[in-house]
């Protein structure tokens, strides 16, 4: 599979600090895959992330975007093929309205006024906020608001969407639209989707997930087999999923559920099958 | 403290053409220590309404009673004062508030504007900073070295050091890992516990309802639409799904099973608890066996 992303032997340190928030890390990224980053506040996932679009400065390694190593003289370049949310959404509105917001970026790219109209309509469309074009962002909810930060990265048309944490600060119902709205526009506009996340929904809706702990790649792994961890999920800054409460809950009172990763729906088949039995 | 609402209105900018409002004839009881979560969609007025409880807002019409002191739409700010050193707020995005040079400072800045000599607010301090489960090392260094999840417990301590009877928690772990959220929900429980706090909640989680809370509010469009203990705002689920409210994991899946015949007394809402049920119904499988 094409690599849209590859990092080799990357290495971070803030100022003065004695341990690397990044130590000798290395992946790839392929091309129209969904990939979860996860792991504890503080493990280096965001720094990781932020690396990526050369918003720091890292001291060793190097990361090639789409065919470009990144560095002084390609991070313009590199940035025009990677969009970023971040988890609040109240640090990322400059436009007085929705629509001035969403044409920032294009304004900065100097397109010019007639193809820029019809290009933040179809983003505010693309995102299912048309009928609040007109409105102030800070009248919005945290998921609109999110929308309409994903409206700007789409009318930007960028190949990469980050999401850094950009589920976290809503509401369960705001959670849900939000990572289907991210999955349409995977869809629809060809991305590569990189998720930064605790979340344990938005994990599982990637298609391989990488585990950071104090700086390091420890793991990479199908969310199947990172949900089969248990009890050890929350080692790796990610939420038990339900069944696995259940199952330690059970272990608890002598009964020994099977050892795999189940789903809701086949825990509740091997309870049915085991206790109708009778 | 127990806390009484009777038929408290609310209308931000009452009397303009910009009236809204946010809360309609709300009524309930809260019994002293009790713990209590509000949940409902975000606009659905929760905020609103715990900001009543320290008198934030002052409610346009009704009666908030918490223990002797009673809010009316006639109370003045002056007659606050002790209301208010007794209902400690937490708001989102707590560690926003943190200003002062060192945490020592900045937890002891609140029993200080209340009249403690310095000796005795930094002495307090010390101790909250213990009590949120952060080392004594911890007093000396700026509260803006810290990560987000220590910033919140120092911001946390510096409530708790109004030695409050009620505490308000406005989605207080927002934006934590699970293992922050976790740490943050096990504080408030031992609060509770221990120091016979009454907290009031406002949150999205549904699990930590289930686990924590006894007593809940449900709003919706400013109107309190159930007040019970957990098992009365969750025990019907479907009502729930049909206000688009979050069914707890725990009852979901129970909820499958009683569709192929499982029996559930009382409809179990955590994983304990639905363990519980499912080790009576497993041991009776046994003796059936025999």
């Amino acid at each position: 599979m094409e690599n849209i992303i590859e990092v080799k032997h990357l290495s971070y340190r803030y100022g003065k600090e004695q341990r690397p928030a990044l130590n000798d890390v290395s992946f790839d990224v392929h091309r129209g895959e969904w990939l979860a980053i996860v792991g504890h506040n503080g493990s280096g996932k965001s720094t990781l992330a932020k690396s990526l679009d050369g918003l720091l400065p890292f001291t060793e390694g190097t990361v090639t975007v789409d065919g470009l190593e990144l560095s002084p003289a390609t991070v313009w370049q590199v940035r025009e093929k990677i969009g970023m949310i971040f988890q609040n959404p109240d640090n990322q509105f400059v436009g007085a309205t929705v629509e001035d917001d969403v044409a920032f970026g294009l304004e900065n790219r100097q397109v010019t006024r007639e193809d820029m109209i019809p290009r933040v309509k179809a983003a505010i469309e693309e995102v299912g906020m048309h009928d609040f074009a007109q409105r102030e962002p800070s009248s919005l909810s945290g998921g609109q608001k999110q929308r309409v930060a994903l409206a700007g990265i789409v009318a930007i048309t960028p190949s990469i969407l980050i999401l850094d944490e950009a589920t976290s600060m809503l509401d369960p119902l705001g959670r849900h639209d939000m990572l289907e709205l991210v999955s349409k526009l995977r869809r629809d506009q060809k991305l590569t989707v990189i998720s930064i996340t605790h979340d344990i929904d938005e994990a599982a809706n990637a298609d391989r997930i990488l585990v950071i702990d104090d700086g390091q790649l420890v793991q990479e792994a199908s969310p199947a087999e990172i949900f089969a961890l248990g009890e050890k999920l929350v080692d790796l800054g990610l939420d038990l999923p339900f069944t696995a409460k259940l199952k330690a809950a059970l272990k608890k009172r002598g009964i020994e559920p099977p050892t795999n990763y189940q789903t809701m729906a086949e825990m509740e088949e091997w309870l049915w099958q085991s206790l109708s039995n009778t | 403290m127990a806390i009484s609402f009777e038929h408290v209105t609310f209308t931000y900018q009452a009397g303009t053409p910009m009236a809204q409002t946010a809360l309609e004839d709300v009524s309930f009881n809260l019994p002293d220590h009790g713990y209590l979560a509000i949940i409902g969609h975000t606009g659905s007025g929760k905020s609103t309404l715990v900001q009543q409880i320290n008198a934030l807002l002052k409610p346009t019409s009704g009666t908030i009673k918490i223990d002797d002191f009673t809010i009316t739409p006639n109370t003045t700010n002056a007659d606050l004062k002790p209301l208010r050193q007794h209902v400690g707020m937490v708001f989102q995005f707590p560690e926003s508030q943190l200003f002062e040079e060192t945490i020592r400072k900045d937890i002891a800045f609140g029993p200080q504007n209340f009249g403690m000599s310095p000796e005795d607010a930094n002495e307090l301090a010390d101790q909250m900073l213990t009590t949120v489960g952060l080392d004594i090392s911890y007093a000396e260094r700026s509260p803006f070295e810290l990560s987000g999840g220590q910033m919140r417990r120092v911001a946390i301590a510096g409530v708790l050091a109004m030695r409050p009877q009620v505490l308000i928690l406005d989605e207080p772990t927002a934006g934590l890992d699970p293992q922050g959220r976790q740490e943050m929900m096990d504080l408030f429980e031992q609060l509770h516990r221990e120091q016979g706090l009454t907290i009031v909640l406002v949150t999205h989680q549904m699990e930590d309802v289930a686990e924590y809370a006894e007593q809940v509010a449900i709003m919706r469009e400013g109107r309190l639409v159930k007040f019970g203990d957990v098992q009365e705002a969750f025990g019907d689920p479907d009502w729930l799904l049909a206000n688009q409210l979050d069914v707890p994991r725990a009852a979901q899946f129970a909820q499958q099973l009683a569709k192929r015949g499982f029996q559930w007394q009382p409809l179990p809402l955590t994983a304990d608890q639905l363990a519980e049920q499912i080790a009576e119904q497993w041991q009776k499988r046994g003796t059936d066996h025999v």
